[in-house]
Order: C-alpha cells, then structure tokens, then sequence
C-alpha cells in the first residue's frame, strides 16, 4: 500500500484544532432519508462545492433506493409476513444490501476526493443516520488488507 | 518535512496490532450492549433486545398457551369427530403465528436511535446558541421544518442531546428516542415503533383470529354438546370461552383502532395527541406522512422497507488505552505527542473514522451492522 506524506509543516502552524462538520437531515420530504446539500461554511475552501453537492445528492440517492416503497419491497414485506418473519434469518434485506453499496461509495469517495484533501467522510449510519459528518485534520491509519496504510493530512 | 514530527508519531504512543491485541485480552473487548445507555435488557449477547420492565410478557405467553392448550386438549377431539379435522390445522396455525409475532414485538428493536456523541452535541448547542438569544438556554429548544407543506416542530431531547427526527419519541419507560414511536407496550414488553410495529400489528391481528376462533369453537362444542354438566372439569373445558369473551373485544377494538391507524399512516401517539386533527378547519393541517390513499399507506407501513438497527448492539466497544477523558474527535497540538491516544470517547454509538476507509477484508455481516470483530481504531492528534 502506498504511503502518502503531506506537508505537516502546514498543519503545526494552522492554529485550529480538529473540526468535525456535520451534515444533518433534510426533513422536507418527511421521513425519507435525506441530508442537506446546502454547503456548510465551515468547510470553506476545502472542497469544491460542487463535489460536496454531488456527495450528498448521490448518498440522497441510495438512501431513496433503500427506502423506495415499491413492488420489490412489497414482495419483500409479504414473504416475509408469510413466513411469520424468518426470512430475514436467511437473507438479506433490500435495505442492507443497499446499505453496504453506500459504504462501499463513501470508502470510494474517502480515498480519492477527500482524503486528499484533508477531509474524512464518516458513513451516517454510525451516527444513526442523523448526520454526515466531516472530519478535517487528522492523522488516520486504515487497516488494509495486509498493512497498515497510513495516510497523513 | 519535520523528521523529528514523524519520530513523534511513529513509533512511541501510536498503536500498533500487538499493543492493541494485548490490550484486547487484558480488558477483555466488550460489546455495545454492555455499555448501552438506555435502559434496557439483552439476551443472548445483544441478540435479543427487551425493556427493562417486561411487564406482563409473561402473563400475555402463558394466557395464550394455556388457552389454547386447553381449547386442542377439551375441545378439537369433540370438534374433530362432528365437524372437520381442519379445526386444529387452523388452530395451531394462529396459535404459531401470534406466538411468533409477539416474540418478535417484544425482542425486536423499535427502532431505537442512538445518543448522539459528544461533538454532535456541542455542534448543535453551538448552533442553537448562535441562532437564538445569547442569555440562558431555559427555554425549551425546538425547531420548525416544512414538511410537505405543514410546520412540524422537531424538540430537542436533553437525554439523548439530539433535535428529535419528526415522529419520534423519547420513551420514559426505555430511556430511548424511538423512531415512529408508536407506545410502549406492557403486554409485549417493549416499545412499539418504526421497526417492529408489523410485527405488532400481525400479532394483535392473529390473535384476534384465534381468539375469536377459540371462541366460536367452544361455543360450537357446548351448543352441540347440549348438556348441563357441572363439576371442576366441566368448568376447565369452558375456561378458554370465558378467557375468549373477555378478551376478544378487547383485542378485536385494538386490532380495528390500528387497523384506522395503518390505514391513515398515523402512530398512536399522534392519534392521542390530536397532533394533525386539533387544530381549525380553516388551514389544511392534514397528516403530512399521509399518502393519501388507504391501500398505499397500508402498504407502506406494513410492507415497506425493514430498516435496520442503528444501535449496533453486537459490535465491540472500541478498545481504550487511555483514560477517556481524550474524546475522539479532539485534536491536541503537534508537540504533545505523547497524548496521541486511540480514539474512544465515552459514548457507546461512536465508532472510529477508520472504519470509513477500511477496506473490508470480509463481507458485513446481514444482521444489524456490527463491526466485524476485530476493533478498529484510529489516531487523531
């Protein structure tokens, strides 16, 4: 795994500590899950506003997939009524699946968008899937697959 | 590049597996479940999730038990031999399925939402702060959205410190934020909501079909029977209809409030609140979640998509090596090195960054997202 130094000169003089941005929910929908695509100030220059925006909107995306009321969830519901509910012993449901595709795209999005620019993309539904937060300024290592890869910001 | 910076990080505090292995098998790792704020108990290593009071789980199991039991013992072999052996099957198949829903009402998390973490928390004091009067914060925080055209007003919960997502309720009994809180339960021994609520409703559904059923069953056996009888076993065989009668209105009344309930997309909660009907008929306050339509709100509430649990009961508390006064998100100035420390705040819900750059090694797991075992941590200095 590559190893990437930036310059940390920079970091010891900027005199601000961590900052954690948070993205929160967008309720004008009602329930569905949705976050905010206003840009936050904090963020400032960091990052491009409209990468920021393509982030959330495409996150906005997936969430709506999962949640999508429709003839796959129906049949989902349904099987799974008429097995009184062990199906989802054995499989997976719609919403993990989509779920682990949303994982897949922030881990994407961390490695070459914002880590690169100092930034650290939690995924929402560690933080119950009320916000996605921001992460500036930190030193992360990462467990790879067989080391350690380090990334410094 | 500062040489003497990296020494700094490299090799003195920053974790490595070995430390962190050991670590683990001193203290050993524990699971979410153990630190878990509410109040609330597990089963089967945060398999199985319960209120702290089950109230009266066990009352509602052993009614349905015995009086279905003594309905197959007393009454089937009469019904059996007059009418149909399909009395039984059908018996024995609303018995499993209300048996089976009420286990997984009552061990089913309903969709309870973690607390937030300590810097989530300050975040929104700093917003609140900022947005309304700099004196005290007694006034009780709230936060208008537009929803669909209405005004909704989110509170803030000051256990969970966090504004309450539209529809969701703190329940005193759990110490939880519920999602689509619907109430809590006794008979079933937990909260009714958002994940767990078609379990609830096939299971005050199948009840009253097997209540009404058992019911008509005895009635049938003792109109056919046409005799007096008298005497202890006499009085056995009819107690399932005296526990019926009683019962099947209750059970019946619930299952049609909640059948209203699903099919206009409302919670018990808010039906008892009058939340969309109290107001003047002037202004269109209708129920902003409602779709408008019987059929797709029935749909939507009882088929839609099963979220999963956001509380991560069988995930592992990330391993400390510090005192926990370090919280994770808090950066210390480049010379002090040596307080580098591993992430952990004091909250059970926090997870490390690193696991958002993790490149998985194994599949997640299909049950509740849980790490995989091994605890991940990261370093933020």
């Amino acid at each position: 795994m590559a190893t990437e130094f930036h310059n940390l000169q920079e970091l010891r003089q900027s005199p601000s500590l961590a900052t954690k941005v948070f993205i929160q929910r967008d309720y004008s929908e009602g329930t569905v899950c949705r976050f905010q695509i206003k840009f936050p100030s904090e963020l400032g220059s960091r990052i491009e506003r409209t990468l920021f925006e393509d982030t959330v909107k495409t996150l906005n995306t997936y969430y709506a997939e999962a949640e999508k009321v429709g003839g796959q969830s129906y049949m989902e519901g349904c099987l799974a009524c008429a097995t009184a509910y062990f199906i989802f012993l054995c499989m997976e449901t719609r919403y993990e699946k989509v779920l682990k595709k949303i994982s897949g795209y922030i881990q994407e999005q961390n490695e070459k968008i914002y880590a690169p620019r100092g930034l650290l993309l939690t995924d929402p539904v560690e933080r119950g899937m009320r916000v996605v937060s921001f992460l500036s300024n930190t030193l992360i290592y990462c467990h790879g697959r067989s080391s350690y890869q380090k990334l410094a910001i | 590049m500062n040489n003497c910076e990296y020494q700094q990080i490299e090799p003195l505090s920053l974790p490595t597996p070995r430390p962190a292995a050991v670590e683990e098998e001193e203290e050993k790792a524990r699971r979410k479940w153990e630190v878990f704020p509410g109040k609330n108990r597990f089963y089967c290593d945060g398999r199985f999730i319960l209120a702290q009071q089950s109230g009266v789980l066990p009352l509602t199991l052993g009614l349905i038990l015995v009086t279905t039991v003594l309905f197959f013992v007393f009454d089937c072999p009469f019904l059996v031999k007059h009418l149909t052996v399909f009395i039984p099957a059908i018996g024995g198949v609303l018995f499993v399925f209300a048996v089976i829903s009420l286990l997984q009402t009552s061990f089913t998390d309903p969709g309870i939402l973690p607390r937030a973490t300590p810097d989530e928390a300050a975040y929104i004091e700093k917003q609140i702060d900022n947005s309304g009067s700099s004196t005290y914060r007694h006034p009780p925080r709230t936060k208008e959205v537009v929803i669909n055209q209405q005004v909704v007003k989110l509170k803030y919960c000051f256990t969970c410190k966090m504004f309450r997502p539209p529809r969701t309720s703190h329940c005193s009994l759990c110490d939880n934020c519920v999602e689509r809180f619907d109430h809590h339960c006794p008979w079933v021994g937990n909260c009714v909501g958002k994940r767990n609520y078609r379990f609830f409703y096939t299971f005050i559904v199948s009840l009253s079909f097997l209540t009404a059923f058992i019911f008509g069953c005895v009635a049938t056996h003792l109109a056919l029977r046409a005799q007096g009888g008298r005497g202890l076993i006499f009085a056995l065989q009819e107690s399932p209809l005296v526990i019926c009668f009683l019962s099947v209105w209750s059970i019946l009344g619930l299952s049609g409030f909640h059948t209203y309930l699903v099919a206009s997309n409302l919670t018990t909660n808010e039906d008892i609140k009058g939340s969309w009907s109290g107001k003047s008929e002037a202004e269109d306050t209708g129920n902003p979640y409602s779709y408008n339509n019987i059929l797709t709100n029935c749909c939507s509430v009882l088929c839609g998509p099963m979220p999963p649990s956001l509380i991560d009961r069988r995930g592992f508390v990330p391993v400390e090596q510090s005192s926990q006064t370090v919280s994770m998100e808090m950066v210390l100035p480049m010379p002090a090195a040596k307080e580098i420390k591993v992430v952990v705040g004091p909250t059970p819900s926090q997870l490390p960054p690193s696991r958002a750059l993790q490149v998985p090694s194994s599949p997640l797991p299909a049950t509740p997202l849980s790490l995989t075992g091994r605890p991940q941590f990261s370093c933020l200095f």
